[in-house]
Parts: structure tokens; sequence; C-alpha cells
């Protein structure tokens, strides 16, 4: 059965998910999702609201039927299996703890089913109290506790138990940002302790990056990129992940690629030109930009470089956030936004200069949003 | 509320007196009656004052009425036990039919669905004479006039959307991830739906029950055009105290008293219940 290579945990094989309202046009949800991932492993699916790492999340629990395709958990095919057969475990975002039972038993009750000693079940149900900072609410029942604490009940059930597969649905969402803070590194550690296979559902990009060996940014239904976290920041896709991931986002100008006999050009709107060395690129990646023509330059405002001799950028908005400014100025017709990690002493109506290293600097296809060249490289 | 001033209170006790009196007087007054006989309700003018006297009472349950005219049969025992058994048959079997239905609208989109349940409410739009006719004459038919299994199906246009509709609204309330959490730790539907969703929903099906039970035992008409003397219930049988000598008011209100009785124990008893039952989605647990 297998071939000496270890077999992946989870394989969602060109799964679809395809919503008929009535009287309404279909949704598709989730088109031709194709997603593997190793035991061990905690994915993040990163989306904005409708991207369809919900439905996703829910046809993998089995509360949603998959419309076309295949999921495989643990060599066995689940798709059409009841959710009870599925093996997994899963923590809900919203109130899904069962009214009449405490917190304890809300817990426990996930090992009530194993026959487990008395003891053994109180000493997980404190472990993961302790771990989620809950201990104190385990004797009140769910009404009484706060939405937070009613989250971290929930994710406590879902991690005390033994499963295939562990399904985080946005497991933070109503907590403070400094537990949430804290709670993301105790969790981790915990999930890497055990060896437990987690997907966690978020459209936080700091929650997928602390907590995510991998993340799988979704849009519109379709995957956009799954990879590293570090490898989305720096070698995104398309366009959508580059502008999707990054805070504040990258900044996006539309360029005319020429070459002359002793530069690389970007000719940009209202005239501006930058211009580069042939050897600021490698040789395929000059090769690629001048068969577009036309591209997308992407630069991440923290990449943004301000020197007197830069091309100029006219100040419209300077914040100081108390430990970093962010300049948003008029550039090329468009609004480039810098972070400079010190305040700067620029006033709307300044003109500044603005510089963008090659090794900054991602080009897209302006047509398909496919990445061309990440730094000097081509993509 | 806490800064009402001492004028407020007084007009507002009796705003209340007032709704309550007009509320409460039919009942008052045939309680009173019942205790009467015949000449002492009838006198002008009526006097609060007279001699209690429990006579028919006594004529109710020994089924006899000694009277000037002779002696009449009375009914009224077992059309009392008639009401029960239609009434209590008639809720079980919607409560059976009507509960797992209404969980399956609330949960379960499915083709028609929407339809489906306004049309099992639209039977309460009905006049109910609009399908008395006709059934009547299937009902002969079939062989169902004038039988328990034959009523009892008929109660089901009175009892099955009512539960129908109400305890829907309450499984609608429970947040679905509380079924789903319980599902994915390795329980079927069914159990989750005896585990978590009933026992969720039970104020809910409480209530409807009782509201069931209230509208069938009240019921006249179907009982009336399909039922025989032997399978009447107390609604239609207070009709044989208005006999070819007179109408016997006594009798009548006595039987009153002994017929709203139960469903005003069961309504006093579950008060809560109908209350929030009631108000739908207004109270969450």
């Amino acid at each position: 059965m297998t071939d000496g290579r270890p077999q992946p945990a989870l394989t969602l094989d060109r799964v679809n998910k395809i919503y008929r309202p009535k009287g309404k046009p279909p949704v598709r949800a989730v088109v031709e999702l194709s997603l593997a991932m190793n035991r061990g492993e905690i994915v993040a699916l990163l989306g904005s609201s409708g991207c369809g790492k919900t439905s996703t999340l829910r046809m993998i629990a089995g509360f949603e039927p998959v419309t076309a395709g295949s999921i495989r958990l643990a060599g066995r095919d689940i798709h059409q299996l009841p959710p009870a057969r599925r093996h997994v475990a899963m923590a809900f975002e919203g109130y899904s703890l069962y009214p009449p039972l405490t917190v304890r038993d809300n817990i426990a009750f996930a090992l009530k089913a194993k026959r487990l000693a008395r003891d053994e079940v109180a000493r997980r149900v404190q472990e993961v109290a302790h771990l989620l900072d809950i201990e104190d609410v385990l004797e009140r029942y769910p009404s009484s506790i706060s939405g937070g604490q009613q989250q971290r009940a929930s994710l406590g059930r879902a991690l005390i138990r033994e499963a295939d597969l562990h399904l985080l649905d946005e497991p933070m969402g109503q907590l403070e940002p400094q537990l949430r803070a804290l709670l993301r590194g105790r969790i981790k550690h915990f999930i890497k302790e055990r060896g437990l296979t987690v997907i966690l559902v978020t459209h936080d990009q700091t929650e997928a990056n602390a907590l995510a060996d991998r993340i799988a940014v979704m849009e519109n239904g379709v995957l956009q990129q799954f990879a590293e976290p570090a490898s989305l920041r720096q070698r995104p896709a398309n366009l959508f992940t580059g502008t999707f991931i990054g805070e504040p986002p990258m900044n996006v100008l539309e360029a005319d690629v020429a070459v002359t006999e002793r530069e690389l050009r970007f000719h940009l709107a209202d005239g501006v030109t930058l211009g580069y060395p042939h050897t600021a690129f490698e040789q395929a990646a000059c090769a690629a930009l001048l068969r577009r023509g036309r591209v997308v330059l992407g630069i991440r405002p923290h990449a943004v470089r301000l020197a007197p001799t830069g091309a100029p950028a006219r100040v419209e908005v300077n914040q100081w956030l108390g430990d970093q400014s962010h300049v948003a100025a008029t550039f090329a017709g468009s609004m480039l936004v810098t972070v400079e990690h010190r305040r700067v002493p620029m006033a709307p109506g300044d003109v500044i200069g603005v510089a963008f290293a090659p090794e900054d600097l991602h080009v897209f296809d302006i047509d398909s949003g496919a990445a061309i060249v990440h730094g000097r490289r081509a993509a | 509320m806490e800064h009402e001033s001492r004028l407020e209170r007084w007009l507002r006790g009796i705003a209340l007196a007032l709704v309550v009196t007009f509320f409460m007087f039919p009942i008052v007054w045939i309680v009173l009656m019942s205790f009467q006989t015949n000449e002492t309700i009838l006198r002008m003018p009526p006097s609060l004052l007279f001699t209690p006297t429990l006579s028919n009472y006594e004529a109710l349950i020994t089924g006899r009425l000694v009277s000037n005219a002779g002696v009449l049969e009375i009914e009224f025992m077992s059309n009392l036990m008639n009401s029960a058994i239609l009434s209590v048959g008639s809720v079980t079997i919607a409560l059976l039919l009507g509960v797992p239905a209404a969980y399956a609208f609330a949960r379960h989109q499915f083709r028609g669905s929407e339809d489906i349940a306004f049309t099992l409410l639209s039977f309460r739009f009905a006049p109910p004479l609009l399908v008395l006719l006709p059934l009547t004459l299937y009902f002969q038919e079939l062989g169902l006039a004038d039988t328990y299994v034959g009523l009892i199906w008929v109660y089901q246009l009175i009892c099955l959307p009512l539960i129908l509709w109400i305890v829907r609204g309450y499984f609608e309330d429970i947040s679905p991830d509380v079924e789903y959490a319980y599902r994915i730790s390795g329980h079927s539907w069914w159990a989750t739906f005896r585990d978590i969703a009933l026992p969720l929903a039970r104020p809910g099906i409480a209530a409807a029950g009782l509201l069931a039970f209230i509208f069938a035992w009240n019921n006249f008409i179907f009982a009336l055009v399909l039922a025989s003397a032997d399978k009447q219930p107390v609604t239609v049988g207070a009709l044989a105290f208005v006999t070819a000598s007179g109408i016997q008011y006594g009798q009548i209100a006595a039987a009153i008293v002994l017929s709203i009785a139960p469903t005003l124990a069961l309504a006093l008893y579950a008060q809560r219940y109908l209350v929030e039952g009631l108000s739908l989605g207004a109270v969450k647990g």
C-alpha cells in the first residue's frame, strides 16, 4: 500500500462545493480544491469572508455534502461518511456548548464515550483548562460566561479529543488581543507536543503566521497559494496573495517594460520612469519581463526607501503610530504607502524622493496576475 | 419603572382590576350558577345570595336528572371521557408526527420544504365547515365516521400545524453548532436529535402540546358533525341540557365548570412554559 514515503494525513482531491439557493443562481463556494497535508502539520485556511474556507472545513467535518471530488483522511475516503464516523474533532467559532452542562462537563463530554477512568478525565480537563485559562469557569454554565470563555471552552473540547484531524474554526475570534497572543503560543506548543494534525480557519494573518506550518490562501473559492508563511510573503504566487498578505498591503503600480542599452526601464503613469542596470535582474527574469511588455509592479510598504535622489512623491498623510510612521504619498498617479520605523518629519504637501531596490520588487502579469519576478529572480 | 409615582401605581391597579373583572366575570358567574337551582338562577333581579346546592354536580356525575318533566338520562361523564380520549389521542399523535417534522423543517432545506410547511399552516386558515362537508361523505364511505380514529385524524387539522410551527421555531433557536459538536464527537443524527435537540426544545414542545390539547378539547364543530352521541365530547354533549321542557342552566353551568377544569388546571400548571413557548424566539436559554 505505501511505497515508503509518508502517507499524507489529509488529501482533498478536486473538491467542489456548489450551493443552489432557491430562485437564485448557484454559488460556487469551493472550486477544484486540491490540497495534501502531512500528519502532525498545522495548516491555516486563510481568506476573507466568503472565500470558501469555512465551506471547506464543513465539508471535511461532514456537515456539508461534497458536490464533487473526494476527501481522504488517514487512508480512508471520508467524504461520504457521517460526521460521527470521520474521527475528526472540531472547535466552533460561535455558541456550541451544550447549555444544560457545566463547562467542565462540556469539555469532558468528548472523553466520556471512551470510558476513561474518572481521574484521567479530570486530569485532562484540568490540563486544557489551564492551557486556555478557563480554570475559574469550569463549574459555571455556558450562559453565564463570556463569549470569549465559551469559545475557549469549545476549543478545549476539541483539543482534548484524540482524533485523526482537529478542525479549528476561527478559534480565537472573540478573544482580547493580548490573550490571543498568549494563547497562540501555548496552543501551538500543545498541538506540536501531541503531534496533532490541525486545520485552522482564520481571516487573521497574524494568527495564521503564528500558528501554521503552511498557509492555504483562498479567494472566491479558489486556492491561490499553499505555502509556508515566509514564502507567502517573499514569493507570492500571484497579485492576490501579494496584496492580501502583509500589513499594510503591498503597493501596486502598473508599468510598461522597456529596454535601452544601459538600463531596464519601467515606465509608470505621469511620466515617472524607474531605471535599473541590466545586471540588477537575472537573465531569465529580464527575458520574462521583456516578453510581457506591460506588467504590475508590487512593492511592500516596508521596502519603500526614502531617498532624496529618488523619484518624487507628494505626501498626503503622515501618521505616527507610536512605534512606526505610515506615510501615504501620491506617486505616479497612485497612492504609495511607506512604513518607517522612526518618526519622520513630513507634512502633507511635502515632496519626498522614493526608491525601490530591485531585490524588493515583485512583478506580476497584468492579465492573469501570476508572478513573473520576485526580487532579482524569475518567479 | 422604579420611579413610578403613587398615582401611577393606583392607575395601574385600577386598570388591572378592570381587565381582570372583564375577563373573569363570566367564569365567576358560571361557577356561581353551577351551585344554584334553575329557580334561583332565573329569578329577577339576580342576586349573589343563595343557598348553594350540589344537586347539579350530583346529576351530572350520577347521570340521572330528576325534574318536573320526569327523569332525564345524561351522558355527561361519558362525554367527558370522550373529550379526554380525543384530546389526549390527538395531541399524542400530533406530537409523534409533528416534532420530528418540525425538526426536519428547522434543520433541512429540501425541495418544497417551505411550501409543505405553509400548506400545513394553511389548514388553520380554512373555516372548518369547508373541510367538513366533503370529509363527512368520505368518512362514511371509509367507515371512519363516528369512530375515535376518524375523529382523532380530523383533529390533526387542529393540532399538527400548531405543534409543527411552534416547535419548529424552537428548534431553529438552537445553535446548529451545538448539534454539530455532538455529532462530530461520535453520535448519529438520531442520537443528536434525541439527546440534544429534544431536551433543549422541551419548553416549546410542552407549550405546543398544551395549546394543542386546549384547542382539541374546545373543538365543537368536528365532533358535532362527525360523531354520534356515544363518541361526543363535552362541548357537544352540553347541548343535551337544552331539552324540550326547558334549558337546564344549573347543569349546563356545572358541566362547563367540569369541562374547563382540566384545561384550566393544565394551563395554570404549565403557565411558564406557555409564556415561553408562545414568545417563540424572544426567550433564549
